[in-house]
């Protein structure tokens, strides 16, 4: 089969492969119909992620036909159509039974890495390093899908895979930092990142019943994505993001904040940013935090910080004394996508929300190491990659 | 604030974008028509009165290069007047100042006694430089504003966002973990205190 794998920085080629084969009990292999390209692969392809292996199969965003069913699957038949949460979940932990899909104990085949380097596994991930068990990923032809009747989710007959597709990833992502805030009516959101996780953080927020939605970009055909939610747009090329928060809430700041960016922040003219840019390089520091820092000073006293960006590593100057004194709540952590599936499908076909607004580009899995460029340095407004192999 | 006024107040926003888009647009130009005239008059200069220029610097014998020099300065000076994108141009511009800069270190010998004139010349070419650079810049960026696809029919929300602005508030507060199975008691006990409400 063909897939895409990662070969080192900057590095991702389509190759064929051997099919995947049912390797438990409790496998499925489907056929992929799409997959997409999220913003956390980039952190893999720009070499920011530790623990990935020439040869590895990327993607954790797919779904697909089952095409072939271990002995122990009872929920799935073949021919079922299915997104892929990108968690891997046992169901039977103590984790998942509280529904903290995220941090399986059981899923991650690397477990003692897991917790040397984390203190405690975290679940398995599809195509996200050999920290989190060396899956291979989902930009491929065919998956092998293990706990077939635990994560999966079946998809009714009328809905198209564009419509559905993000329920793997970036909606319930965008959904739970969203969650995490818990949002009352008076509330100002204001959200670092129009990306797309960005982009379903804006949407969740106005479902959910926020008062104003503020969108923090330098990207004009993103902050046009975002304001056609109807969301507030700020460039922090051309404004200050401070300033104008405090404007928007008559000099309190906003009561909700959410890093949608993570440790690839760009936001060139910081002096801590350029800071942090020039401690990466050598290495220093593998994260750069200046959302985190720009959330906390920003943020109204009481206030919650919800972290749905992605970091890998270590940060540096973050004034935890300020948020400490303030008395941030701050909520963070890889999505527990099974928890929040069910919601959402309903709400996809109740017509609340159609999440295919968020594709801009479309290939086949040849075109991936092409589209990972585009994806990357935002050209061509690109906001969100769809493959289908 | 109800959809409604959220929609008005991005819509605020987005004509915000325009306008401070169209003032850096019309400072961008302005700047660059002003740069392509001092081209313009630069290159005739060269072009003209090569002598009296290398005499200026203590570079006597170079005068064919300044000619040349001219002959580029001019050329650049009028695709700036005429071009719709300017921005080639300035980057051309800001190429020609490094090669003026190169030739003008020529000069700072201790023994040209010039030497002062030539200091003096390289830091009006490094200030020129400087504005030539942050136009260029500056005209890439408002190029890329203009390049920019229009998003701004895709909210996501078929039915609009005011349909559904708070239709999930009953869902803001679910942080709690839902246990699947065999609670703790103090969520058994949360539970029961909830029905008999």
């Amino acid at each position: 089969m063909k897939a895409l794998r990662w070969h080192g920085k900057h590095d991702i080629r389509c190759d064929s492969v051997p099919d995947p084969r049912i390797e438990d009990d409790r496998d499925v292999i489907i056929k992929t119909t799409s997959c997409a390209i999220c913003g956390s692969d980039l952190h893999l392809y720009d070499g920011f992620m530790p623990g990935m292996e020439s040869g590895d199969i990327m993607g954790h965003e797919f779904m697909g036909e089952v095409m072939e069913i271990g002995r122990d699957v009872k929920k799935l038949k073949v021919g079922d159509r299915v997104v892929v949460p990108f968690t891997i979940v046992c169901g039977e932990c103590e984790q998942c039974r509280r529904s903290n899909f995220s941090v399986c104990e059981r899923t991650n085949r690397n477990k003692k890495v897991g917790d040397a380097v984390f203190g405690h596994t975290t679940a398995g991930l599809y195509g996200y390093t050999h920290l989190t068990g060396g899956y291979a990923g989902g930009q491929a032809e065919f998956v092998r899908v293990p706990y077939a009747d635990v994560g999966p989710v079946k998809i009714p007959n009328g809905l198209t895979d564009d419509q559905v597709l993000f329920l793997g990833d970036i909606f319930p992502t965008g959904w739970q930092a969203a969650v995490q805030c818990d949002i009352e009516p008076t509330d100002t959101v204001a959200i670092w990142g129009a990306g797309p996780v960005g982009q379903f953080c804006v949407r969740s927020a106005i479902l959910l019943g926020a008062r104003q939605v503020v969108v923090i970009d330098r990207v004009p055909e993103r902050l046009s994505m975002a304001a056609a939610a109807g969301a507030i747009t700020i460039n922090f090329e051309e404004e200050s993001v401070v300033e104008r928060l405090n404007e928007l809430t008559r000099g309190k700041g906003p009561e909700k904040c959410i890093d949608a960016v993570g440790l690839e922040a760009h936001a060139g003219s910081s002096i801590d940013s350029m800071i942090d840019r020039a401690k990466q390089a050598v290495m220093l520091e593998s994260d750069r935090p200046h959302v985190l820092r720009e959330m906390m000073y920003v943020c109204r006293p009481a206030g919650t910080l919800s972290v749905p960006g992605v970091y890998g590593g270590l940060i540096d100057k973050v004034p935890f004394g300020m948020a400490m004194n303030k008395g941030l709540t701050i909520r963070m952590g890889q999505t527990h996508v099974n928890r929040w599936t069910d919601d959402l499908l309903r709400r996809i076909e109740e017509g609340q929300i159609d999440p295919s607004f968020v594709i801009t580009h479309r290939g086949k899995l040849e075109d991936g190491p092409a589209l990972y460029d585009t994806f990357r340095d935002k050209q061509d407004g690109c906001i969100k990659v769809v493959l289908q192999p | 604030m109800h959809a409604q006024s959220m929609t008005s107040a991005s819509r605020h926003t987005q004509d915000q974008t325009r306008a401070a888009y169209r003032r850096h647009q019309k400072r961008a130009a302005g700047i660059a028509q002003g740069l392509g005239w001092f081209s313009i008059g630069l290159g005739l200069a060269e072009f003209l009165a090569p002598h009296t220029i290398t005499r200026a610097l203590g570079m006597e014998g170079r005068e064919t290069l300044v000619r040349m020099y001219g002959l580029r300065e001019m050329a650049n000076g009028a695709g700036l007047l005429s071009a719709d994108n300017k921005a080639p141009w300035l980057w051309g511009r800001v190429g020609g100042d490094a090669l003026d800069l190169a030739t003008l270190s020529l000069g700072m010998e201790e023994s040209n006694a010039k030497r002062d004139n030539a200091i003096l010349a390289t830091v009006m070419v490094g200030a020129i430089t400087a504005l030539d650079f942050y136009a260029a810049q500056r005209l890439d960026g408002l190029k890329q504003v203009q390049d920019a696809p229009d998003y701004s029919a895709r909210s996501g929300f078929p039915k609009g966002a005011r349909a559904v602005h708070g239709i999930a508030k009953d869902q803001a507060a679910v942080m709690r973990p839902r246990f699947i199975d065999n609670p703790p008691r103090y969520e058994r006990q949360r539970q029961s205190a909830e029905a008999a409400l």
